[in-house]
């Protein structure tokens, strides 16, 4: 038999200040980050046009900028330089549908020397981009609601649901911390990332809280520490494991997947370590501060 | 018959029934782009087949909005609603693209998906028209003469965005006429302006035909119609009672032309003449014919993906995928020895169940949809990885062989259920108010979710069982 981990005994109860620490200074991060930089909000939310057309051969993205300001257009281009590939985004635009999506391939158009072929066109009206995002919000709050609630339900005890929620908030607070650190586009496709990150946290989790509750009913005398520690433990093996084989698949999307699926592998990947992280670190830790609170 | 062969025949049955499901997919898919283009044009698409999205095949994605303050005040927003997609499907239909979803979204927009269409304008032109087809009588008082003039004299335009005049030019209109722009002719200089009555004795709602003629003499096309019988009554008394007056043909507001009627017309037919090309007067036949949309609807929302992107992206994600998938396998396979064989087939029947399912729901398949099965596809290792992580505890405090399975399942069983059952929470959340590529993520994750504790569980099951009636004392995992 292969095996990864023999039986481990590793006291997690007593670094929970540790970990704590680390999740605080992460979170102010990402407070600051958020509130410094804010997000790269998508097209889905913000309303605006954007082209993707791909050159016949490698461009300077100097080029572009200068053939956009020349032609009058205030856009922010990226590159998806191996594939010669070029994204020009213009937010929050009130104009109709083909507009300024004509301005911009018309300023493309005065461009020497470089023949394109237009790969991808979005317009995302004002009104659009508000219902999206109106939507997006409210999925999100919904389904946490229905996990607290359900986590509740299962393990009968409100701490461990909002225990369990908040690791899944903290992990998916980290994720958009990343988006916000390196300037990532939060689009519609991110907010299904997050929603699986939040899955995925919380799926760990329980997976713990399970054992807990097993174990509480084989040792009704061990301390709560000493219970939560032999839990996290045995599990080791199984949570390495299924990390190890998401993370490799999410690794693999990451680094082959193409530019279109790209942001939200990097998310997921982020979420991955975080939401097994979450589980140790903050969410059986702080059942045992408050529950032991509660026995004295 | 003991139990155990229920569970494998019910396990084989549904793969056959997988299989059989999975034809018509395999057999769409494997036919030539060419083949396949064919069949969609005179509507043959096969029903029950897996659909790939826009962003994997290319084409385009449209949102429009009705404009609601522009219908009459009787319609509800409701019908209307229902009336414009009936009629944005028949235009489209008359133009001969294959499959086109048009579907209502929320109260007054209405969705478009143009597969493997990206150049759009035309598609764009052709729906968005409203085509309201009016008769009405040319105002030809002092009075509008003069404001014809002062509109035609000014360097601004006398209308506003939305076709109202603007201000000082209304308060010179006569009662119960309205100022409207003419096509731009010959003389392409300034724009010429008629002053219309305000009532609309026969609308395009009574035609019945409409075609392209052309002029024999230059070959210019032009638009001919035929009314029904209400309106061939109609139209002939309205030009019975003015004749020598001139008749202003107006299309979604713009004179077209202003004949004079010399006599009354009967025979229920006419001919819209204006400077088309051919293509136009082809579109504005098939709109005419198709009839007129009850308010003017807007694009408020543009995807066009390219057919180029559409097969790199799906070749990128489809390799990273299956190179991913293969690893995990692999991996399995090396740990967990037969456990992680049992656990890699039931993830084989896993997808091959999760296609089936979606070919038979019509599902679509996203690029977001991908991501939703490949989490579902994890969730269902994470299952297997718990049952056979409990029977290595169980195998460890060396428990006879015929005791580890069941007891593994059931300690493993809590924790499956309610990992799963949560995901499966957040994505029915999803699949309700996310849109577009959320819910396409939704539905593969929900779908997945369901077969996926089938196969990690019940297969597995199924499988080690079987083992075991042949090798009652081994177990390798």
């Amino acid at each position: 038999m292969i095996r990864i981990l023999h039986k481990t005994d590793i006291n997690f109860i007593k670094l929970r200040h540790i970990f704590f620490a680390i999740s605080g200074v992460i979170v102010l991060t990402g407070i600051l980050s958020l509130s410094i930089k804010g997000l790269n909000m998508g097209l889905d939310f913000t309303g605006g046009t954007l082209i993707q057309v791909k050159f016949d051969k490698p461009v300077e993205i100097a080029a572009l900028r200068a053939a956009m300001d020349a032609g009058k257009v205030d856009a922010s281009i990226q590159s998806f330089a191996t594939e010669n590939s070029y994204a020009i985004k213009v937010k929050g635009t009130q104009e109709n549908v083909n507009e300024k999506a004509n301005q911009i391939i018309a300023a493309l158009k005065t461009m020497q020397g470089a023949s394109f072929t237009e790969e991808k066109r979005d317009y995302v009206g004002p009104v659009v981009g508000r219902d999206l995002a109106k939507k997006a919000l409210f999925a999100m709050i919904l389904s946490m609601f229905g996990i607290i609630v359900y986590v509740a339900f299962r393990f009968s005890n409100p701490v461990w649901g909002t225990a369990g929620v908040i690791g899944l908030l903290h992990d998916v607070f980290v994720a958009l911390t990343a988006m916000s650190l390196t300037n990532r586009e939060v689009d519609l496709v991110i907010v299904a990332a997050f929603l699986t990150i939040a899955g995925y946290s919380i799926n760990d989790t329980i997976v713990i809280f399970d054992r807990m509750r097993e174990n509480i009913k084989l040792f009704p005398k061990m301390p709560l520490g000493e219970l939560i520690n032999l839990s996290v433990n045995e599990c080791l093996s199984r949570t390495i494991i299924t990390t190890f084989t998401v993370f490799v698949t999410v690794l693999v999307l990451y680094l082959f997947g193409g530019s279109s699926i790209n942001n939200f592998a990097f998310c997921m990947l982020i979420g991955t370590v975080t939401g097994v992280y979450s589980t140790i670190a903050l969410c059986t830790p702080m059942v045992y501060q408050w529950e032991r609170k509660g026995r004295k | 018959m003991n139990k155990l062969h229920w569970k494998i025949g019910s396990i084989l049955g549904l793969l056959i029934l997988s299989v059989w499901l999975l034809y018509p997919t395999v057999d769409w898919y494997t036919k030539t782009p060419d083949e396949r283009a064919k069949l969609e044009a005179v509507r043959l698409r096969p029903k029950g087949i897996l659909n790939l999205g826009l962003d994997l095949r290319g084409g385009t994605h449209l949102l429009l909005e009705l404009d609601v303050a522009k219908l009459e005040k009787k319609e509800k927003v409701y019908d209307a609603v229902t009336r414009a997609i009936e009629i944005i499907r028949n235009r489209i239909d008359q133009y001969g693209v294959g499959e086109t979803p048009i579907s209502r979204q929320g109260e007054r927009w209405i969705a478009v998906d143009l597969p493997g269409i990206s150049n759009t304008e035309e598609a764009e032109n052709l729906i968005g028209k409203t085509a309201l087809l009016e008769f009405r009588l040319v105002n030809n008082s002092t009075e509008a003469q003069a404001v014809v003039s002062k509109a035609e004299s000014m360097d601004a335009s006398p209308l506003n965005k939305d076709g109202t005049p603007i201000p000082e030019i209304a308060k010179l209109l006569p009662k119960g006429t309205v100022l409207a722009k003419a096509t731009a002719g010959q003389d392409n200089d300034r724009t010429r302006y008629y002053v219309l009555d305000d009532t609309v004795p026969v609308t395009g709602a009574y035609l019945e035909n409409a075609r392209v003629e052309t002029d024999r003499q230059f070959g210019t096309p032009s638009i001919g119609f035929t009314f029904n019988k209400e309106g061939g009554r109609r139209f002939e008394e309205f030009t019975g009672a003015n004749v020598g007056k001139y008749l202003a043909i107006v299309l979604d507001g713009v004179v077209h032309s202003a004949p004079v009627i010399k006599s009354r017309i009967g025979g229920g037919s006419g001919v819209i003449e204006g400077s088309f090309s051919m293509e136009e007067a082809r579109d504005l036949a098939i709109i005419l014919r198709a009839g007129s949309l009850p308010a003017p609807v807007n694009i408020i929302e543009k995807r066009v993906v390219g057919p180029g992107l559409g097969e790199d992206s799906i070749k990128k994600g489809l390799m990273a995928s299956l190179a991913g998938f293969l690893l995990v396998v692999l991996f399995m396979a090396v740990y967990y020895k037969g456990g992680g064989l049992i656990a890699d087939v039931a993830l084989f029947l896993n997808f091959v169940f999760l296609i089936a399912a979606m070919g038979y729901f019509n599902a679509t398949l996203t690029l977001p949809g991908i991501a939703g099965m490949i989490l579902s596809l994890a969730m269902a290792i994470d299952a297997n990885v718990l049952i056979l992580e409990r029977m290595r505890e169980e195998m460890a405090l060396s428990k006879p062989v015929a005791m580890i399975i069941p007891t593994g399942y059931d300690k493993a069983w809590s924790a499956i259920l309610d990992s799963n059952v949560t995901t499966w929470i957040a994505a029915i959340f999803l699949f309700q108010f996310g849109s577009g590529p959320v819910k396409g993520f939704a539905v593969t994750l929900t779908i997945g979710l369901l077969i996926g504790m089938f196969t990690s569980v019940f297969v597995t099951r199924a499988i080690y069982e079987f083992w075991l009636t042949s090798n009652p004392k081994e177990l390798s995992i």
